[in-house]
């Protein structure tokens, strides 16, 4: 087992038992932390297939955006006032189903690709052809993206703008 | 460096850790020096003397200072939230700490050379905002979490600003690896960023201002993203005792102190190299001019140092100096001037570059 190795299971085991946290904590607050680390192991895994500029825009939008409000958001209704915000796991069985269908689709993909497997050049960073591909190919769904990045952000303005009376 | 030692000890491992061992012992002596410093720049600046009893003009209070806390008991009030108020500053420390592993202290002491570099420092300065809120919850204590809210939400503001500016950069110089940038901007302060870049032009001219401008939103920025006075409504200790770190004691309360110490010295780094040319000497190197090259990275070491501390000096120069902002023109200062300045400079700085 060598350096590499011994990382990827390091970050794997700190995806799946944070993610088990997850789902499993009864208070919300652990499931907010847990993300986190869920969010950081997944960022390492992508470091380890050499593509570091996935791996921090991971860490950019779903830490530093999209937790940091969950958190906030939780943390206002929590603990301030008397409510304790609990969550409770209830339909069992059509989780079970759903996660083991999907579970058994992913399995199934997984074996049935013909992957190939030669030993290709890891390029040393991918940001410069990802700014390429993204300004050439993909031109217009970049650009749709950041149309509708811009709706939801005016949006967001006039909904917490308070009115003038 | 983590090449030459990975072939003069023939382990990934321990070359990782030693490459790793380098920024650590860097900031522990940023804070040692830098809390130091602090109370004698304060001391200095109110017309008082600052330490002076231990070891010659106080050189060693905050050794003392040190030794005491490590000493102390870690006194854990009942109604805290074990597990996160244990992790909470282990986090933060982290999230300081990781930032170094892409600040080129000199061409050859570097962390990591990975293309991602500035990117991955904004990034992960993530980490310490979720660090705050945790410490902020888990206390337990009205004045934590407020702390902990105003922190965070000040820290996310100001990102922005910060990002656009490094953004403007990073058009700038075509790279997001700092180490590039240092060396972009060779070795004489008139090829620095600030004064228009290494090129030699009409261009240049036309930067200069718009530079200085850049210059001046990040430097704002980034002092509002690690907490300091004028921005300090986090910890403000007239109307929230400590702020979010207020329950904390010991060694723990020193692992905060650690992280703003280590993130002053880091977002001070940040600018230099943006703008001040990095671990580059102002005036050529004496290592070239004697013909002795292997000197040239330990020069390249004290001007980063050198650079990096005159700007942490600045931060305590302006926190002695200027009185606390309120959280609305805290919040109306972000948004409604820092940026859209930076905008108007980020499109400007675009077009002379494409020119």
């Amino acid at each position: 087992m060598d350096f590499y190795n011994i990382i990827f299971f390091l970050f794997a085991l700190i995806t799946i038992v944070s993610a088990f946290i997850v789902v499993t904590s009864r208070n919300i607050i652990y499931s907010g932390f847990s993300l986190l680390f869920t969010f950081f192991g997944v960022a390492g895994i992508y470091v380890l297939l050499g593509s570091d500029f996935i791996a921090v825009v991971q860490i950019m939008v779903y830490v530093g955006g999209i937790l940091i409000l969950i958190l906030f958001g939780v943390m206002l209704t929590n603990k301030i006032v008397d409510v304790e915000i609990r969550t409770g796991a209830s339909h069992m069985l059509p989780a079970a189903i759903g996660v083991g269908i999907l579970f058994g689709a992913l399995t199934a993909v997984m074996v049935f690709t013909g992957w190939k497997s030669e030993p290709g050049l890891v390029p040393q960073t991918t940001t410069v052809d990802i700014g390429k591909l993204l300004i050439t190919d993909y031109v217009l769904i970049f650009e749709l993206l950041a149309m509708l990045l811009l709706v939801a952000l005016i949006g967001a303005a006039t909904i917490a703008r308070r009115e003038k009376e | 460096m983590y090449q030459y030692f990975y072939e003069l000890l023939g382990s990934e491992i321990l070359a990782t850790l030693i490459t790793a061992a380098v920024p650590l012992v860097n900031v522990l002596l940023a804070a040692l020096i830098g809390v130091y410093l602090e109370r004698k720049v304060s001391a200095h600046m109110q017309d008082r003397l600052g330490p002076m009893r231990t070891g010659w003009h106080g050189i060693f209070q905050t050794v003392a200072d040190f030794i005491k806390m490590l000493q102390k008991e870690d006194a854990v009030s009942t109604e805290v939230d074990k597990k996160l108020y244990n992790l909470a500053p282990v986090l933060v420390f982290t999230g300081s700490f990781a930032a170094y592993a892409v600040i080129p202290f000199s061409s050859k002491v570097i962390g990591t050379e990975a293309e991602v570099g500035i990117f991955y420092l904004l990034a992960i300065s993530s980490l310490v905002v979720a660090g705050i809120l945790m410490a902020g919850w888990s206390s337990n204590n009205k004045y934590s979490l407020l702390g902990a809210m105003r922190s965070a939400s000040q820290i996310i503001s100001y990102e922005i600003p910060t990002a656009i500016v490094v953004l403007s950069m990073v058009m700038y110089t075509g790279t997001l690896s700092l180490d590039k940038m240092s060396q972009m901007q060779t070795a004489y302060f008139w090829n620095w960023n600030i004064l228009g870049g290494a090129e030699f032009g009409f261009a240049k001219f036309l930067l200069i201002p718009f530079m200085i401008v850049g210059f001046i939103i990040i430097y704002i920025s980034t002092l509002a993203e690690v907490n300091r006075t004028p921005f300090d409504i986090p910890e403000a200790e007239s109307e929230l005792v400590a702020g979010y770190f207020t329950e904390y004691c010991g060694m723990k309360w020193a692992m905060f102190m650690l992280s703003e110490y280590g993130n002053m010295f880091a977002v001070s780094g940040l600018v230099t190299i943006l703008f001040f040319g990095g671990y580059q000497s102002p005036l050529g190197y004496f290592g070239d001019a004697i013909g002795v090259h292997w000197m040239i990275p330990f020069e390249q070491v004290f001007w980063f140092i050198a650079k990096g501390w005159f700007f942490v000096f600045v931060q305590m120069w302006l926190r002695w100096t200027l009185p606390r902002l309120r959280v609305d023109q805290l919040m109306s200062l972000c948004w409604k001037y820092l940026i859209p300045y930076a905008f108007v400079n980020l499109i400007i700085i675009g077009i002379i570059t494409l020119l």
